[in-house]
């Protein structure tokens, strides 16, 4: 197959799909292709579903030969090993998981199957999504494709890998506390969180339940418009997902900034920010004023609190939601337990990695008789507050902008003995997920060869706005289409 | 007997009134919706194991819970049924703690936000007294599945069909007195959650139990004493049995110069005691926290009209009514509405015979009782309808027959199903109301007995009684009892 369409987006995938300048099966071995030369160096992807994905490919071209199947039919792409598909290995990064075949698909997996799309394979990630630049995976860190030495972020770090080396034109994510956003920041590829209830969470395996959201990570605005519109929704299986109408994102992709009032988090432009991020970020703002928005400075005062209430909330979760790893239905066992408890602890000491289990008893801990009030329900008010902030920024701005993360890409190894350095990396992102805010990261310029993301926050369900708004300045810009040497 | 009990002096009534027993009662009524609280699988009893358990029961990966509305709708009735207050907001806690029969690791339950609040329930004492037992709270959960060890040498084996079955948990208040008072308060609500047809009620399946908390202290002291929990009784028997043990038990420590430990203990049926399970010291911190898998349950007033609506009449109510429209006591009427089904049927035989109403509730809760009772049956399994009841009570109304010979009537009718008007018809045994043959059948007994006819004239007025089982030997028992006595005073006074 010809060179050079791996490069394109996959909305010119899905056009070409259609068009017949090439067929599903071509593209997914392409991909496939890419995938399997990319795992010695970079490790994205757990598992690489070949044949399944021929199978899903080819049934994809029959569709298309008679003009039917879903909207995004034929193309391929990836999915966080985070959700489960069926008849498919699905680890969530850990050992725990490691023999765990999952005999039904999560609900986004079926919608975008639904809508036609090919599944390549299973992305690597931070164990159970608990990390912040895939060091925490039991199947070895993934690296980042502009420079090996260093980590992708995290927890989908497999995802924004596959994406920056066109590994896939798109792959799914999560994004608890930033999950998404800091790995498109470092990986140099667009990441999209969605509102809180925007997209299910049912067959997506827990990390922080009133935390986690799935999303996705692409190239280009425009993709992600195309896939959100497949995953969200209402879904009978979550509780928590929100029954509203799911627009047609791509349809307002060009609407004009003009009169946009765009809100600089003032607390992100803090002392930890690096000089030179800063630099890539205001110039991305000097663009968004040419295109007609307005600046503004923005405070929301307790927003420097989100990361110790955020580690507070979600290891609180996660220690709950983690208990069901326990050696008995699924997952790891332990070899000759010799009693119940001695099953429990063998099977769990084993099952998880160091992260995990930091978290697990954190959590423990927070939750505790004699410890609820003081952290636990202090958290909350602290989560109360910040969500009162947004909402009041957003009385006064449209959008919330400022940096993904404080710094561009860091060394593997660099931060794993430091958990708190490592959970400051998250210092910006989680502010959105505390309030249930749509976010995304945009790639914005490089520093040293690394990209740079510029990080977008829209009020509650405001997707279709930020989509817009990251469309128009990579209407502007290229730095969303550059991909490392080695993968272009 | 257990030995300790044995060998234990009898207690004399000084004794025992020196201390008073202070019992509380956590009730677990099942609740009778279709599917489970969180999922769809369904619930029915005696399915084989694990056949009734999907992917959410089974605590799977990336599974999520989805309230069942129906359990809500439920628990909202009982609320209202008790005059409790119904919360219009209430939250689902995670309880926190493993156990191979737990498959998520935490139960879903509710903690600081119950959906009902304070109500009261009303029972009858012995003596015919009332009294008001609080109830503190009443909270949805789920239930937890099953550990079965039977036939499964060496290994534990696990049915999670119960797993996620939707129980309504009922807390009183440390009201009740005496064991008796809580089998009193027990029934009462066993009835009502029958009644509201949210639970059915068998215990012997486990839809409905409680665990006991039982103190004792000295009479007239004011601070509780220090409680132990008895859990998953599934019997009234068990619950009374239990708590005297416990009560004994906690007494003679006491006496003796021990102290009563906080602890959850165990009755065992077989050997008649309470044993320790786990003290307060090994017991869990279930780290409750609010489920962030389900928002919370918000209901409005409509919802809340609309089930208030639904209400049946409410056993009190209905006892009032019997009382009133039958002229009943007040002992039969709570007898009569014990159960839905039982005052129905009262009901539809009171309709057939309107001016025998006693007539009517001393057959019910005589001989129909008697004769379900002796067979197992019950009363809505359509061994005996109420028109075929009421067909024979007619009879005795209108002195086809006597109340003795309708017994005979009602077993034939029991054995055979046939109606009574045939059994009396086919067996002859319709009443002799006729004077001049009621006259002859004296006149026969009279000739017979001249010594017994010459001491009646002389005094003994004790044999008329004699005379009257004469007579109705000679009728086999058929001559109207009425007729027979007038006719008879007549005759031998000569």
């Amino acid at each position: 197959m010809s060179n050079g369409i791996h490069r394109k987006t996959l909305a010119q995938l899905a056009a070409g799909l259609r068009a017949k300048e090439f067929s599903s099966a071509e593209l997914t071995r392409l991909y496939l292709d890419r995938i399997e030369a990319s795992q010695p160096a970079l490790n994205a992807f757990i598992s690489v579903t070949r044949d399944q994905a021929m199978a899903a490919a080819e049934a994809a071209d029959r569709d298309l030969a008679a003009a039917r199947g879903g909207r995004l039919a034929g193309v391929p792409i990836a999915h966080k090993d985070i959700f489960c598909t069926a008849g498919v290995k699905t680890t969530c990064g850990s050992r725990m998981l490691d023999n765990f075949v999952s005999p039904y698909d999560a609900t986004l997996v079926a919608k975008l199957k639904a809508a036609g799309v090919v599944m390549l394979g299973k992305a690597n990630m931070d164990e159970f999504a608990m990390g912040s630049s895939n060091e925490t995976s039991f199947y070895g860190p993934v690296r980042n494709p502009w420079n090996t030495d260093l980590v992708p972020g995290g927890s989908s770090g497999g995802s924004a890998a596959a994406v920056a080396a066109r590994l896939a034109p798109a792959a799914t994510a999560t994004d608890t506390g930033g999950s998404i956003r800091q790995p498109a920041a470092l990986c140099g590829v667009t990441g999209l969180k969605p509102t809180y209830g925007r997209v299910s969470r049912y067959g997506m395996i827990a990390f922080a339940s009133s935390l986690d959201q799935g999303g996705i990570i692409t190239a280009t605005a425009e993709d992600a418009a195309l896939i959100l519109r497949e995953m969200a929704g209402f879904d009978a299986n979550d509780s928590t997902s929100v029954d509203t109408p799911v627009p047609d994102y791509a349809a307002s992709l060009d609407a004009p900034l003009a009169g946009l009032k765009i809100g600089l988090l003032k607390e992100f432009f803090d002392k930890g920010l690096d000089p030179e991020n800063e630099r890539r970020i205001r110039e991305a703002l000097a663009t968004y004023e040419k295109l007609g928005a307005s600046l503004r400075e923005v405070s929301l005062p307790n927003l420097p609190l989100s990361v110790p209430a955020y580690y507070v909330v979600a290891p609180a979760e996660c220690s709950s939601n983690l208990a069901r790893f326990d050696g008995v239905r699924f997952g790891h066992r332990c070899k000759d337990p010799r009693d119940l408890l001695d099953l429990y602890k063998r099977s769990r000491g084993e099952g998880f990695g160091a992260e995990v289990k930091r978290r697990i008893m954190t959590g423990t801990y927070v939750l505790s008789a004699g410890y609820y009030d003081a952290y636990y329900l202090k958290a909350q008010k602290v989560r109360q507050l910040i969500t009162t902030d947004f909402t009041r920024a957003f009385g006064e701005v449209d959008v919330l902008m400022g940096p993904t993360t404080p710094t561009t890409a860091f060394a593997i190894g660099a931060k794993t003995s430091d958990p708190i350095t490592m959970y400051l990396n998250d210092i910006y992102t989680i502010g959105a997920n505390l309030a249930g805010l749509p976010a995304m990261s945009i790639p914005c310029g490089f520093v040293q060869g690394l990209p740079v993301g510029l990080q977008l926050v829209g009020p509650h369900f405001s997707e279709a706005k930020l989509l817009n708004v990251a469309h128009l300045y990579q209407r502007e810009t290229e730095w969303h289409s550059r991909v490392p040497e080695r993968y272009a | 007997m257990s030995v300790s009990e044995a060998s234990r002096p009898e207690r004399t009534t000084t004794e025992a009134s020196a201390w008073e027993t202070v019992i509380g009662l956590e009730i677990h009524a099942q609740l009778a919706t279709k599917s489970k609280i969180f999922s769809g699988s369904p619930i029915a009893y005696g399915a084989p194991p694990n056949a009734q358990a999907n992917l959410v029961d089974l605590g799977y990966p990336g599974v999520l819970p989805v309230l069942n509305a129906e359990a809500v709708r439920m628990a909202v009735k009982f609320g209202l049924a008790i005059g409790a207050r119904i919360a219009a907001h209430s939250v689902f806690a995670r309880k926190n703690y493993f156990y191979p029969d737990l498959p998520k690791g935490y139960q879903i339950s509710q903690y600081e936000l119950p959906i009902v609040g304070q109500g009261a329930i009303e029972i009858v004492l012995e003596d015919g007294t009332k009294k008001r037992v609080g109830v503190t709270r009443a909270h949805l959960e789920e239930d937890a599945g099953k550990s079965l060890h039977e036939g499964l040498p060496g290994v534990s084996g696990i049915d999670l069909n119960r797993a996620g079955t939707p129980l309504v948990e009922i807390v009183s208040e440390p009201d009740m007195r005496s064991a008796k008072e809580a089998v009193a308060y027990m029934k009462k609500v066993h009835t009502l959650v029958r009644y509201l047809e949210i639970c059915d009620g068998n215990m012997q399946e486990g839809s409905f139990r409680c665990d006991a908390n039982v103190s004792v202290r000295r009479r007239g002291a004011e601070k509780f004493g220090t409680r132990a929990e008895i859990k998953n009784l599934n019997s009234f028997r068990f619950v009374e049995k239990a708590i005297n043990y416990e009560v004994e038990r906690q007494i003679d420590l006491i006496e003796s110069g021990g102290k009563v430990k906080q602890e959850t203990r165990l009755y065992d049926p077989d050997k008649g005691e309470t044993r320790s399970m786990r003290s307060k010291e090994e017991a869990n911190d279930y780290r409750y926290f609010p489920d962030p898998d389900l928002l919370p349950v918000v209901l409005d007033e409509s919802l809340i009209a609309d089930v208030r609506a639904s209400l049946p009449e409410l056993p009190d109510q209905k006892a009032v009514r019997f009382s009133s429209q039958y002229g009943l006591s007040a002992y039969d009427a709570g007898v009569l509405t014990a159960s839905r089904e039982l005052a129905a049927y009262y009901e539809d035989v009171a309709r057939e015979v309107p001016n025998e109403p006693k007539l009517a509730a001393n057959w019910v809760m005589g001989e129909l009782a008697a004769a379900l009772n002796k067979d197992g049956l019950e009363i809505n399994g359509g061994k005996l309808p109420a028109t075929q009841l009421a067909g024979l009570l007619k009879r005795i109304a209108e002195q086809t027959i006597s109340g003795k010979i309708a017994k005979e009537v009602f077993e034939a009718m029991w054995a055979s199903g046939a109606d009574a008007d045939a059994i009396i018809e086919e067996k002859g045994l319709k009443q002799i109301t006729d004077s001049s043959a009621i006259e002859r059948a004296i006149d026969e007994v009279m000739a017979k007995n001249p010594g017994q006819l010459a001491d009646y004239r002389s005094g003994k007025d004790k044999l008329f009684g004699f005379f009257v089982g004469q007579v109705m030997k000679a009728t086999q028992g058929k001559a109207n009892p009425a007729q027979l006595n007038e006719l008879l005073k007549k005759k031998l006074q000569g």
